[in-house]
């Protein structure tokens, strides 16, 4: 299956922790501006590669990667890992707002932290207008410099999203982004899922399947590090090609 | 059969009952010392507490009206100096033991150093101290006290910062990563800024100790009795003063001396409550 | 925003605050080599003097050039097991008491004020037993017909006792309360009562952690100079008793060093260098008894 100018392209991309391989020869290609599931029983690798395209893999102690990651033309493992992160941005499982720092510096944290100092005109603008991107804003414009702590867990996995949007990467990261969230909280992540596709490439790791069917464009599946499959949603989801994937999605594995 | 069962029962709850009591007994005696000397010292000290006692400077025996205004402002000179000097580099190691070192064999030798150094007895870091500073200025000097104090705080505070800051989660350096924020911005900006409480309680922690120390500064700070505000001279403070009058013949000196041991129990005391109260908050946001 | 730029910098930065971090835990080892080294080299001329012979001569006469540590080393020894026996019977009740009978209400408030007494500067200690201790002792000791000194070897040893105690009870009450509940639990549904259950489950599994906290005691109380110094009564003799006047290591470096010169100094930094062998060597083993209490 070919992707047009993809965005991301791995080339026989393995990943290891010390001696154990988790990523097993991956060679793959993301579609840019559309929505990626990587699913698959836990223990198959797909946070360990969603990992791998921020250069996050890397701080695990004895971590580490063969073969090739192209961001467009550029190969990131050859990347300074700092410009790779600034590009490709990422959520996390767990909501994780800088507990010492108001709603408006957390948005800003990708330029605060690195010291780099903007207008109060351009930070009060790239602040509002990334706590909109994430569906936010109308919700705390009034609260911007209390502590993010005190939102709820669905407003501050959104806080995330904004705060990982203000830098405007090209492609966002999301693992099981709403895994500890509730059911409401985490309709309202979907949504914005589907909005920002315009805006970003999403890739998202998931082990919910119907969830994959709402929000994702494309989805690959993977099995024991290695890739299964790769395709449409749609056609993966009603004509799958690989038995294993069909047994996963008809619940064979857990 | 049953009978003497029930009998062997009844010898066990009694002995359970004689040795709890005991055991609650033998608890409390030592608590009696302790409030003692609170007890003592205030109803012999306060006595002297007057402004005056704060504002003026020591007086010959037999002359009314000496202070410790010298005592004073040379513990805080001493303690500040060796705080300036020791609070950073142990800032620094224990974020070297959190942040890099981790379960190296240099880290576990550096956390080792740190734990036996916290039992070397203050006197030893004195003659240390008087070595390394008294000697080669070749006169006794508050810097020479501040060194042995600030040699004395740093292994509480390396350790009580590593312990923190391994408290703070893992994901919160990866969001600060993941932004492509560089690791030392990381550390210095979220995992430092994250753990401050507990950093500042350890800090309070050991200027408390040293506050109230006297055997490091016998042969490096010395004593003076008057006034000087230069860390090149040899300067007073408080345990200093409390020592040489409560080992005076005189007793205006020593009913001094009971005054001065308010005033630095308070500081002592204040410093170590501030620390636990700092220390619960950390507690509760966990 | 200047992407190319931003990168640059990062890198040495890191680097840099790398090695400054590391650099400061290099420090830590480096105090410790440099004090070893500096009370070798400070204490050399007496080393060299005197020997091995240092350590088991009585005589200390600094007039006639006469240096022999033994009656401080004893001096140090008596005084700190003495304060030992008489400190870790309290301790240790209070370790239960605090760790496992106390109702969370009392125990807490209380391990607080313990910790806060825990603080009070040696000076002050000294100052008190000085003034009130020494006294109530005096009058014993006429009573049981022993030279009315007041100050000594036993008064030294009970304000060690007082000093030492809130840290061996703390580290002996930490342990206690990491005992697991279903141990205990197993114990009372065996019908066991709450003295059989700490007999037999508790102190066996803290039997570590007390030891390791006595043994810190001890170090502390091996290296306490202050509170000793006021009221040993600072005799350079061997004691011959309990009620003797003696000296420890730490309170003849403590009254000695300011008009020591030459040989008589070398010797004190001596003293100390064989101070801080022994409480390192102490604080060592109070180390392996609490990486025990771990596994």
């Amino acid at each position: 299956m070919s992707i047009e100018n993809p965005i991301f392209r791995t080339e026989d991309l393995c990943a290891y922790y010390g001696d154990f391989m988790a990523i097993k020869h991956v060679t793959m290609s993301i579609p840019e501006k559309k929505v990626t599931a990587f699913m698959g029983p836990s223990g198959c690798g797909k946070t360990t590669i969603l990992r791998c395209l921020n250069r996050l893999h890397e701080l695990t102690p004895g971590a580490w990667y063969s073969g090739k990651i192209f961001l467009r033309d550029q190969d990131i493992l050859e990347m300074d890992p700092i410009l790779v992160r600034r590009k490709v941005g990422m959520v996390f499982q767990k909501p994780n707002p800088f507990p010492t720092m108001t709603i408006y510096d957390n948005v800003l944290a990708g330029y605060k932290l690195l010291g780099i100092r903007l207008k109060k005109e351009e930070a009060d603008r790239i602040c509002e207008e990334a706590l909109r991107k994430a569906a936010l804003w109308d919700e705390v414009k009034d609260i911007l410099h209390r502590r993010g702590t005190f939102l709820s867990g669905g407003q501050q996995q959104r806080l995330c999203i904004a705060r990982a949007l203000a830098v405007n990467p090209e492609v966002l990261l999301m693992d099981e982004p709403t895994s500890a969230l509730d059911p409401k909280a985490t309709l309202q992540i979907e949504n914005l899922i589907v909005d920002l596709k315009n805006t970003v490439t999403i890739i998202i790791v998931t082990h919910n399947m119907p969830q994959a069917g709402r929000v994702s464009d494309y989805s690959a599946f993977f099995y024991l590090g290695e890739l299964v499959e790769f395709g449409p949603t749609a056609e993966m989801f009603t004509n799958p090609k690989d038995p294993r994937t069909e047994e996963y999605l008809t619940g064979k594995f857990s | 059969m049953n009978n003497t069962n029930n009998v062997r029962y009844q010898w066990r709850r009694t002995k359970n009952q004689i040795i709890l009591a005991t055991i609650a007994v033998l608890a409390i005696i030592p608590a009696i010392p302790l409030f003692v000397i609170l007890f003592q010292l205030f109803q012999k000290g306060i006595s002297s507490l007057s402004i005056d006692f704060f504002l003026n400077l020591p007086a010959p025996p037999g002359e009314p009206g000496g202070g410790i205004k010298n005592a004073i402002v040379g513990t805080f000179i001493i303690v500040g100096l060796a705080s300036l000097m020791g609070v950073p580099i142990s800032i620094m190691a224990g974020i070297y033991l959190s942040e890099y070192g981790k379960e190296s064999k240099f880290a576990h030798l550096v956390r080792m150093c740190a734990d036996i150094f916290q039992g070397v007895p203050s006197i030893v870091i004195g003659i240390i101290a008087y070595a390394w500073v008294v000697k080669p200025l070749g006169k006794f000097s508050a810097l020479a006290g501040s060194v042995a104090l600030a040699i004395m705080m740093i292994p509480v505070v390396v350790r009580t910062t590593e312990e923190v800051l391994r408290l703070v989660p893992n994901i919160l350096r990866e969001a600060s990563l993941a932004l492509g924020v560089p690791y030392w911005r990381t550390v210095l900006k979220v995992v430092l800024p994250t753990g401050m409480v507990g950093v500042t309680t350890g800090v309070l922690i050991a200027v408390a100790r040293i506050a109230g120390e006297t055997a490091p500064l016998l042969f490096t700070a010395f004593g003076n009795p008057f006034m000087t505000y230069n860390p090149l001279e040899p300067m007073n403070a408080l345990p200093l003063l409390i020592f040489n009058y409560s080992m005076s013949p005189y007793e205006d000196w020593w009913q001094q001396a009971w005054g001065a041991s308010i005033v630095l129990i308070t500081i002592v005391l204040l410093l170590n409550i501030a620390s636990r109260i700092l220390a619960r908050r950390v507690a509760g946001e966990k | 925003m200047n992407d190319k730029k931003l990168s640059l910098p990062s890198k040495i930065w890191d680097d840099v605050f790398r090695y400054l971090a590391f650099g400061s835990g290099l420090v830590v080892i480096l105090l410790i080599v440099a004090s070893l080294i500096t009370l070798i080299i400070q204490s050399w001329p007496a080393i060299k003097h005197y020997g091995l012979s240092f350590i088991w001569s009585t005589d200390w006469d600094p007039l006639a050039e006469k240096y022999g540590a033994l009656p401080f080393i004893v001096g140090t020894l008596l005084t700190s097991f003495l304060a030992l026996i008489i400190a870790t019977p309290f301790a240790l009740a209070g370790a239960i008491f605090l760790g496992e009978l106390a109702p969370k209400k009392i125990a807490e408030p209380i391990s607080f004020i313990m910790e806060l007494l825990a603080g009070i500067p040696s000076v002050i200690y000294g100052l008190w037993a000085l003034f009130f201790l020494v006294p109530i002792i005096r009058a014993f000791q006429m009573k049981i017909g022993a030279p009315p000194y007041g100050l000594g070897i036993f008064t030294a040893s009970l304000v060690l006792a007082i000093m030492i105690l809130p840290y061996a009870l703390s580290v002996a009450r930490d342990v206690i309360k990491l005992c697991p509940n279903d141990l205990k639990e197993a114990a009372y549904g065996l019908g066991a009562t709450r003295w059989e259950t700490i007999r037999g489950v508790i102190l066996p599994y803290a039997k570590s952690g007390i030891v390791a906290g006595i043994v810190l005691a001890l170090g502390r109380a091996l290296g306490e100079t202050m509170a000793v110094t006021m009221v040993i009564g600072n005799s350079s003799t061997l004691p011959s008793s309990i009620w003797d006047l003696g000296n420890t290591m730490a309170s003849v470096i403590a009254n000695e060093f300011n008009e020591a010169q030459g040989l008589h100094l070398a010797v004190l930094v001596e003293i100390g260098l064989l101070l801080f062998i022994i409480t390192v060597i102490v604080n060592l083993i109070a180390r392996i008894f609490i990486i025990k209490t771990r596994v």
